[in-house]
């Protein structure tokens, strides 16, 4: 069963067409892969099933579980589980990266007691790779990309989402921090954005969906990495 | 701000009720029920005329001066037992929490109810160390010899139609001495509470910080929801001789039909710090814009303000750093935040005197903006000659914007949430530097108010 399915989607943006009868299932506990050129629509699919109220969705539907959440406002789809992850997440300033978890664990009905919230936080803040001192920094303030997106990787660690919507998370990071970043990844279902190969192989997704002009042309297993590593997105068109 | 903790009043019983209206009359009768001094009534009586003479400032509404009360007792004298103070006024103060506060953490309260003050106390070692903390009257007539030479020393009748006001008909606030190099640790406490309708408040604070010594102090201000306008104007004098260090914290939340009109000046001399901790929420309108006279060498100055308009207020605030001798530094951080036709403005003033060397301003002013039917003004003038000096200034206005809080919301937070952690996150560095007992309650009042 689909823990996540977007049917027949169509989006616009400003009166401008993003997203064009797009079709996803998202098997449970299964991590899939979207690649394709940049400004197909990728990053829009996204956006929109994490509840972005620039694109407006025309038709279509999305489900979590079976349920329609097309509609439902941002938040109500992140306390259902749902995570999207920024390309370039944003700055807060003043508020500490610890308020903000604690603030959005409360808000997602995961309230911990104080001393296993931190002891929580610590553990996750050693294993993404940032130091301790973050927990009191303003959230993205300052942050080098790659502590960033390692801020979002620790998000991740400490709401512990079912779904998991990761764009451009390794782009401008090191190997290192690619590495870091795939080896944190949760037993959870996502889909991963991404150009990179490298950052493929190490997660394994299990398929490759390929978009261009708003819509899933090709699925396929990991094999399709191949034909985009040797003849590119070029390659795939031609067949 | 409406605010159901705040926002209750009770019946009262006043002893003494000077009318509504003001002349002469209302004056003599003011002197009259507090056995004044000739000196004082004559000083009430002058300040009256010049009240009367000056025009209304241009940018404040007209407010109808002759349908107001200027001063109501409930009481015939202060009281230095809860026990002593009566039931309504005493249940107000009990609603507030004030007994709770003073018993917590605090030196030495002061509780004022309408014109005058209900109960002040300061803990007895303080007493016997020499500190005082009295009501302004009871400063006058008992310490005219400390008192004299500081009243309206800083803040003159002429300065401006509401200083005129209030020296006219001036009751209550808080007269502070600190004796040479007593530090006090604990801050002592002033409560100012409107709890008739139409009425004017206007409290004179005179604060002397004697050599070395050091004082923290903090007034918190409310008023019930009437459906007419109630006035506050209050003046604040504080003189910090050589070596004293002065910290002024205010948390105004009138409610939202009070007119707050407030004059606070103060001294620092030779190496005495000033600092002014100032926020408001509160008020229909308030024009505030707390001075310091840096007048001894290495004199330092800090005057850090929160201001939150929302709903039609006006929070015109703003600081004046006045450089007069050698290596002089001030330091201004001004935040607001401004919400559903609000207008949150910022009016400074940094002087440096020519020939002057060494003197230092850094002033920043940060505004907010929740929505787009809010303003915010920022009115810098800064005035130095020479080349011996350094002065800076930032400013920036920014708005709580779409991408911040969609990112808040897609980890589960909703709209409300969001904005009240953005706007707690904008303010976040001057909160912190409110004792916690006060951090807490602003939180909370932001929280409320965005």
């Amino acid at each position: 069963m689909a823990i996540l399915a977007v049917e027949d989607l169509c989006v616009t943006v400003q009166d401008q067409v993003v997203l064009s009868h797009c079709n996803l299932e998202l098997p449970e506990g299964i991590w899939h892969a979207l690649m394709g050129k940049n400004g197909m629509g990728k990053s829009s699919l996204v956006r929109t099933i994490a509840g972005h109220p620039s694109y407006t969705v025309t038709s279509g539907t999305i489900y979590l579980r079976n349920e329609d959440i097309t509609h439902l406002p941002p938040e109500e789809r992140a306390r259902r589980g749902l995570f999207l992850s920024y390309q370039n997440p944003v700055e807060i300033p003043g508020v500490s990266v610890a308020t903000f978890l604690r603030t959005a664990l409360d808000a997602q009905g995961k309230h911990l007691p104080i001393k296993a919230f931190y002891e929580h936080l610590n553990q996750s803040l050693d294993t993404v790779g940032l130091d301790r001192s973050f927990a009191s920094r303003a959230i993205n303030v300052d942050f080098s990309g790659g502590e960033k997106k390692r801020c979002e990787m620790l998000q991740i660690l400490i709401l512990q989402p079912s779904v998991i919507l990761l764009d451009e998370i390794d782009s401008g990071l090191d190997i290192d921090a690619i590495q870091t970043i795939a080896h944190c990844l949760p037993q959870a279902s996502g889909l991963i954005i991404t150009h990179q190969k490298k950052f493929l192989d190490l997660i394994q997704p299990e398929k490759i969906h390929i978009m261009e002009h708003g819509t899933i042309t090709r699925s396929g297993g990991i094999t399709l990495l191949d034909t985009l590593e040797h003849q590119g997105y070029a390659g795939l068109e031609e067949r | 701000m409406k605010d159901e903790n705040h926002d209750f009043h009770y019946e009262v019983d006043y002893i003494h009720n000077a009318g509504t209206g003001l002349n002469e009359d209302t004056i003599r009768y003011i002197s009259q029920a507090k056995n004044e001094p000739q000196w004082l009534l004559d000083f009430r009586l002058h300040a009256l005329r010049v009240f009367q003479k000056l025009p209304m400032p241009t940018w404040i509404p007209p407010i109808d001066f002759d349908n107001i009360q200027y001063y109501l007792s409930p009481q015939k004298q202060t009281q230095r037992s809860w026990d002593d103070v009566p039931e309504e006024v005493k249940n107000t103060f009990d609603r507030l929490g004030i007994p709770e506060r003073e018993r917590k953490f605090l030196a030495g309260v002061e509780a004022q109810f309408d014109s005058e003050t209900a109960y002040a106390r300061l803990q007895e070692f303080l007493t016997k160390d020499g500190v005082i903390f009295v009501d302004s009257n009871t400063g006058l007539q008992q310490y005219p010899d400390i008192f004299r030479p500081y009243f309206a020393s800083l803040v003159p009748v002429e300065d401006n139609k509401f200083s005129a006001l209030n020296s006219a008909v001036f009751s209550g606030g808080s007269f502070i001495y600190v004796p040479p190099g007593e530090k006090l640790k604990q801050p002592l406490q002033a409560y100012f509470r409107i709890n008739a309708q139409r009425f004017g408040q206007f409290e004179r604070t005179l604060i002397i910080v004697d050599h070395d010594a050091e004082l923290l102090y903090m007034e918190g201000c409310t008023a019930p929801t009437f459906e007419s306008a109630a006035l506050h104007s209050a003046v604040v004098e504080v003189i910090a001789l050589p070596g004293a260090k002065v910290q002024y914290i205010t948390v105004q939340n009138w409610s939202s039909n009070v007119f707050n009109l407030v004059t606070k000046r103060s001294t620092a001399h030779a190496n005495a710090e000033i600092r002014w901790i100032d926020c408001n929420i509160g008020s229909r309108i308030t024009a505030k814009y707390p001075a310091i006279l840096l007048a001894g060498e290495r004199a330092r100055g800090e005057i850090l303000s929160i201001a939150l308009a929302t709903d039609n207020q006006v929070q015109d605030t703003g600081a004046k750093m006045i450089h007069r001798a050698n290596s002089t530094t001030s330091n201004i951080v001004s935040k607001s935040v401004s919400k559903h036709h609000g207008l949150a403005t910022y009016r400074g003033l940094v002087d440096i005197a020519p020939n002057l060397q060494g003197c230092r301003n850094r002033t920043r002013c940060d505004a907010l903006l929740i929505d787009t039917d809010s303003r915010s003004d920022t009115y810098p003038r800064i005035t130095i000659t020479g080349d011996q000096n350094q002065v800076e200034h930032e400013a920036s206005v920014s708005k709580v914007d779409e991408e911040r809080l969609l990112y808040l919301r897609q980890r589960g937070l909703d709209e409300h949430q969001s904005t009240s952690l953005c706007v707690n996150g904008f303010v976040n560095d001057l909160i912190r530097e409110f004792p916690l007992e006060y951090s807490v309650e602003l939180r909370r009042l932001i929280d409320a108010v965005v």
